[in-house]
């Protein structure tokens, strides 16, 4: 089992990608997975994140097989 | 409660009377109706746009509509709400979006449809990409309703 990661318009391109998946060993919380997909960096204040498309905090528990997501804010309307 | 998101453009009020029509073969409980449209303009940020892409979460948006929806439907106890948004390539002149709300009063309708409008903008998964003379660049917030 592992967690899918997404990522959404300027965060999209700036990651060079649109998702991926990592092995859920070791990630407790939505720091985790974005510190292992950022070689380490603390989450930027700015940017949203969603578990399984409900926002979340980065403090907010992750577990195997969740869809974790991250994205600038939000310009609908 | 519909939330539609749209890939091509629709006509705002021709789906309000489309959907008035179907509330009105339930009876006439309704004694008001409060909608808001929002369109493309031609310019942001003092620059002319020429087009823009609207990008969403597929999942995510439609379910945090429905959420919004939820709350206001709790708290101003409407009779029924229709929302619709674009996605895709939208031009100066199009519809990017319809909230619209019947209650039996007035005050319902209107604070509930301001409510949805305010949510929707400042938390529902949407990006807008413009264009405009230099190329295309991100919208990075939204400005305050208020």
């Amino acid at each position: 089992m592992s967690i899918r990661v997404r990522y959404f318009a300027s965060l999209r391109e700036k990651m060079g990608r649109v998702e991926e998946t990592l092995a859920a060993e070791g990630l407790e919380t939505v720091s985790d997975v974005w510190r292992a997909v950022s070689e380490g960096r603390p989450l930027p204040e700015q940017i949203l994140c969603a578990v399984n498309m409900d926002y979340a905090m980065p403090e907010s528990a992750v577990k195997d097989g969740d869809e974790v997501a991250f994205f600038p804010p939000v310009t609908g309307g | 409660m519909p939330v539609e998101l749209r890939p091509t453009g629709f006509d705002p009020f021709a789906e309000m009377v489309r959907h008035q029509e179907v509330l009105r073969d339930q009876g006439h409980a309704y004694g008001a109706t409060a909608c808001f449209i929002g369109t493309m303009r031609d310019f942001n940020e003092g620059e002319p746009v020429t087009r823009m892409l609207l990008e969403h979460y597929p999942g995510m948006t439609e379910r945090h509509l429905d959420q919004i929806l939820e709350a206001a439907r709790v708290r101003w106890r409407f009779l029924d709400a229709l929302v619709i948004h674009r996605t895709g390539e939208v031009l100066p002149g199009d519809p990017i979006v319809l909230v619209s709300v019947w209650s039996s009063h007035r005050g319902a309708a209107f604070d509930a449809c301001r409510y949805i409008m305010e949510e929707l903008k400042s938390g529902a998964p949407f990006w807008k990409r413009e264009t405009v003379e230099e190329g295309e660049r991100w919208v990075e917030s939204n400005t305050s309703g208020y």
